[in-house]
């Protein structure tokens, strides 16, 4: 019984699948749907934020998937499609934010913090290790007198 | 000097957990919109309930005034609907309505059964004018200038809160400007 339901519930979700998938424009030519395929993968759909246009079932990644396909079919290159969306949507409607003023946070911090964080570990066990050989010169220096003391004293009687 | 540098983690720490506290009290539905600064995108769209004619932004200049874009299959759009009725009977402001998406049947059912606080609807039958305007959910609100220019979006339902604190200051600044 578990097994059958199984199974049913798996022929679901591949229905499922299929009818995100079967969601393709027909009048494109090859070069046309892969451009087409390539856009609609960067862009975000606004309505469930955390998918593109391509992956989204909602009705306004249906519209905008749709304006992608006819500013195709009229001629519109990559970047005129992208310009379109973000002059109606913003920046935010783009998976990979474009490299300006605002953002140079957004793209250096990473790497900036990441620099930072390299060099204070750098600094802290280079400062602990010279801390440390000092300790042992210390360490063997009074090993030597306790030595050097207790061989005396041994040597007294 | 050292103590320094051990409580560096620490405090880099709180930092990043009150950037967190900053962003979950953030509601990432409000995006900016881009628009704002610029002219209404243009629309020449068929009135509701009288398809013969077709009204467009040319007809919202001359004054401020309120875009609210509608539908009566939203659910949020009934939670601002006894404030936009208020705003418009008891204090004349000018609003107008795209109706997004919806059936001529039955936005004209729901406003009969709500009441109509529009001056007039118009009716974005393929959401395309709503795409135009870069709406992404319903209701949405954009305060024009005289000049058709878009000042303020607000995504969402208006509360009284929203109005009086954003939309009504902007208002009424937008009517001094102009006199």
């Amino acid at each position: 019984m578990i097994i059958v339901r199984t199974a049913m519930l798996w022929v679901l979700l591949i229905g499922m699948q299929a009818t995100a998938i079967a969601a393709q424009p027909a009048e494109l030519d090859a070069g046309q749907l892969q451009r087409y395929h390539k856009l609609t993968e960067e862009l975000r759909c606004l309505v469930c934020q955390n998918q593109n246009i391509a992956e989204s079932n909602a009705p306004l990644a249906n519209d905008l998937r749709d304006k992608v396909q006819e500013m195709l079919l009229a001629g519109r290159s990559d970047a005129e499609i992208k310009d379109y969306m973000t002059d109606h949507y913003g920046d935010f409607v783009l998976y990979r934010p474009p490299l300006k003023p605002a953002t140079l946070a957004l793209w250096f911090a990473p790497a900036v913090l990441l620099l930072a964080a390299l060099l204070l570990v750098w600094r802290l066990t280079h400062r602990h290790r010279g801390s440390t050989s000092t300790t042992q010169v210390a360490d063997a220096q009074s090993v030597q007198r306790i030595l050097t003391s207790g061989t005396s004293r041994e040597g007294q009687p | 000097m050292k103590r320094l540098v051990l409580l560096l983690p620490v405090l880099m720490v709180i930092g990043l957990l009150v950037l967190l506290g900053i962003g979950l009290g953030l509601n990432p539905r409000e995006v900016p919109s881009p628009l704002i600064g610029k002219p209404a995108p243009d629309f020449h769209l068929p009135v509701l309930g009288d398809a013969e004619l077709r009204l467009g932004n040319r007809q919202l200049q001359g004054s401020p005034a309120l875009l609210n874009v509608w539908a009566s299959w939203c659910v949020a759009c009934l939670e601002e609907h006894p404030l936009l009725l208020k705003l418009s009977r008891e204090q004349g402001i000018p609003l107008y309505g795209l109706n997004y998406k919806d059936s001529s049947s039955d936005a004209q059912a729901w406003l009969a059964r709500h009441g109509n606080p529009y001056r007039w609807s118009v009716q974005d039958l393929d959401g395309k004018t709503g795409l135009e305007f870069g709406v992404y959910g319903v209701p949405e609100t954009f305060l024009l200038d005289a000049d058709g220019v878009i000042r303020y979006k607000h995504i969402g339902p208006i509360s009284e809160q929203d109005w009086q604190q954003k939309i009504a200051p902007l208002l009424a600044q937008l009517r001094g400007a102009k006199s």
